[in-house]
């Protein structure tokens, strides 16, 4: 039987392990990021290598000591670095000693038959069709809910009674799925989902909002962002991120498919100050910015690992971005050197002037209602 | 007319093309000037931080430039052939300096993007004659002269010329060979890399760069790796690092890379393994606007004596 084993990011090791053991493969679990990791990782990487690279060559290196003998990753057509990284780092780590097999999943639009001998190389058991769409339809409706609960999360954290309330719900939501064994089970877990975010007791305000654009991996992966929503949530701040697991699977794998272009509305938006298509999600960052600056955000935030290409370009085009519309700009650069407490304070003083600049307004326009009334 | 063209970037890897063309068409070109201090201050203050030293000093070309001519002309370069694009900044680079530089209006954008078609430069050429009112005739005229003097100014490098640092022709019967990677922007801006070839060529070492490579040797290469890289000017230097590693046909190899510089570091370590396994010496030099030139020439003194050292030895055994 394969021992396979994938990189770890966010809450996704729960679907990709379902998926995984159910075509009939022992999975190896990729531990949660930590300071062994990053030192591993930061190891046997280059220097100038993003974080998001070393993070995934520490966690390779971790469980092929676990015993794993096939890694799992997603590949790209480019003109982002990280469509090689699966070719460097199996030639880092063949170097290294170790034996395995890397399994490479390309974009089903141009590469379409590498793709499926690709998968027919993780089926290792006879399943009927049937079989596959009951996989399918399970997978997918964990991924979804995952989202949610995530989504649900950064909606109430701000507006809660009690300090970390809604995060113990949310571990809650995050451990009932990945018990979950059957599609009916799923479905009961949404409305308990539901019920639990409901009962957390609620301040009656309205919180500042800020968007989230960036990098992929440490948008989604909260060790490499320093749990940044929590953080933000904490602050009794509305966070909404651009980018979710399962929008991005649709966007690059099923339309990729068919050759459309994902988040097509998105790229509109960014076409005035962004032309051209530079991979990874530089475009969608402008764009994403835009729409959030259209929706009434107070700020924005743009996370990029040091030295991520697409992100330095979004960077140098987002201010002008913010600055015609009116909304504030954060960006913050991660790597392996980043300090919590340096984002912390970095953080608290961005949140600080939108809470300032939100008073002002409000004052100016009372001041404006009673001059109009005494007049 | 005046156009100015940055010299930074693609423009040592084209300049014969672009600027013949644009001089056949009647119009007055105006080149920035050579990288100085005050160009690469200007450009690491417009540019953002993040960004590599020579997206910075295309900044601070166009900087040189905006105020003294009627267009700068500012390519995205998209792709060039088939099988790979450009580095990410390259394809942003219009949209980060409209952000960047203030007050910057009369940008000359071009897009080239060549994938697929066949006389895509031709009709891309007669696009932008169009623009300037020119007739066919007078394009058609310049497209050709231009290609022209890119052919030749490519055989000048195949003669073993370095034509932008202004070397006709190096010793042949030299004792060391040198395989000096890197992008041409790194390479032939003789500020930014510390004039590094010609203090080489001093010390009495041939150098042969990505572009003194023939063609087919480092298609030949291609195959070698998996997948082919994404960027057009690092599947060159990958294949021209191959290509000294498996025909042995130099001493050593020096790998010259900016700082920050993206595809690179799947470039500096694909051919690092790689001369670790057929035992090369290999170097790495990296780049930006604080290296000092003490320390360049100390490293670089080092790598040549080893290599020196170790001919000689490798002869008095053979005696």
């Amino acid at each position: 039987m394969r021992k396979v084993s994938f990189p770890y990011m966010g809450t996704s090791y729960i679907p990709i392990k379902r998926l995984l053991t159910a075509l009939g493969n022992e999975v190896i679990l990729p531990p949660k990021p930590n300071t062994e990791t990053i030192t591993l990782g930061c190891k046997f990487a280059p220097e100038f290598a993003c974080y998001p690279f070393k993070i995934v060559l520490g966690t390779y290196v971790q469980v092929l000591e676990a015993g794993a003998d096939t890694l799992v990753s997603t590949g790209g057509v480019g003109p982002c670095r990280a469509g090689l990284y699966t070719t460097l780092q199996e030639k880092i780590l063949k170097s290294l000693g170790y034996k395995f097999e890397m399994i490479t999943l390309e974009p089903p639009g141009r590469h379409f038959a590498d793709l499926m001998c690709s998968i027919k190389k993780l089926i290792n058991t006879r399943l009927s069709f049937r079989d596959y769409i009951n996989i399918g339809r399970f997978v997918w409706k964990e991924l979804t809910l995952l989202d949610k609960a995530e989504r649900l999360s950064h909606k109430i954290r701000p507006l809660e009674a009690k300090k970390g309330e809604t995060t113990e719900v949310y571990r809650k939501c995050v451990a009932m799925v990945a018990k979950a064994e059957s599609y009916k089970e799923l479905a009961e877990i949404e409305r308990e989902m539901e019920r639990l975010y409901d009962s957390i007791e609620k301040k009656d305000f309205d919180p500042v909002k800020i968007g989230i654009v960036g990098e992929i991996y440490v948008l989604m992966e909260p060790s490499a962002n320093m749990e940044i929503e929590e953080t933000l949530g904490n602050l009794g701040v509305y966070v909404e991120r651009s980018m979710f697991l399962s929008g991005y699977t649709v966007s690059n794998a099923v339309m990729d498919l068919f050759h459309i272009a994902g988040e097509r509305d998105i790229k509109k938006l960014a076409y005035p100050y962004f032309k051209e298509m530079c991979g990874g999600h530089g475009r969608e960052s402008v764009g994403n910015a835009v729409h959030f600056a259209r929706r009434g955000f107070d700020g924005l935030i743009q996370l990029s690992p040091f030295t991520c290409i697409p992100e330095i370009v979004a960077k140098s085009i987002l201010p002008k971005v913010c600055e015609e519309r009116g909304m504030a700009f954060l960006s913050l650069t991660l790597d392996e050197q980043t300090g919590r407490e340096g984002v912390r304070t970095r953080l608290e003083a961005f949140v600080d002037m939108l809470f300032a600049k939100r008073k002002k307004m409000r004052l100016s326009s009372t001041k404006s209602n009673f001059v109009k009334e005494m007049s | 007319m005046k156009i100015g063209i940055p010299r930074a970037l693609a423009y040592y890897a084209y300049y014969p093309f672009i600027k013949t063309f644009f001089e056949k068409l009647g119009l007055e070109v105006v080149i920035s000037d050579e990288t100085t201090k005050e160009i690469m201050d200007k450009g690491v203050e417009d540019a953002i931080t993040d960004a590599c030293v020579p997206v910075k000093l295309f900044h601070g070309h166009v900087s040189n430039l905006k105020d003294r001519v009627d267009y700068v002309f500012v390519p995205r370069f998209v792709s060039i052939n088939n099988e790979a694009t450009f580095c990410p900044k390259f394809l942003g680079l219009p949209d980060m300096l409209a952000c960047s530089i203030k007050d910057f209006k009369n940008m000359l954008e071009v897009r080239v993007d060549l994938k697929k078609k066949r006389l895509r430069l031709f009709w891309l050429c007669m696009g932008i004659s169009r623009r300037f009112k020119k007739g066919f005739f007078t394009a058609y005229n310049a497209y050709i002269r231009a290609i022209l003097s890119f052919k030749n100014y490519a055989h000048q490098f195949l003669q073993g010329g370095i034509p932008p640092l202004g070397i006709v022709a190096q010793r042949k019967n030299l004792p060391i060979r040198l395989g000096v990677v890197g992008y041409p922007y790194m390479l032939y801006d003789s500020y930014l890399s510390l004039d590094l070839i010609k203090k080489l060529i001093n010390m009495g070492v041939y150098v042969v760069t990505p572009e003194m490579v023939p063609e087919k040797d480092k298609m030949k290469q291609a195959k070698k790796l998996k997948k082919n890289l994404f960027w057009t000017f690092s599947n060159s230097v990958v294949r021209t690092a191959y290509h000294f590693l498996e025909n042995r046909c130099v001493d050593g190899i020096i790998h010259i890379t900016a700082f920050g510089c993206g595809p690179d570091f799947i470039v500096d370590k694909l051919m690092e393994l790689e001369a670790r396994e057929k035992n090369m010496p290999y170097l790495t030099i990296t780049l930006d606007e604080q290296t000092g030139q003490e320390g360049l020439n100390t490293r670089l003194e080092a790598f040549v004596d080893m290599l020196k050292i170790k001919r000689a030895k490798k002869e008095a055994a053979l005696a």
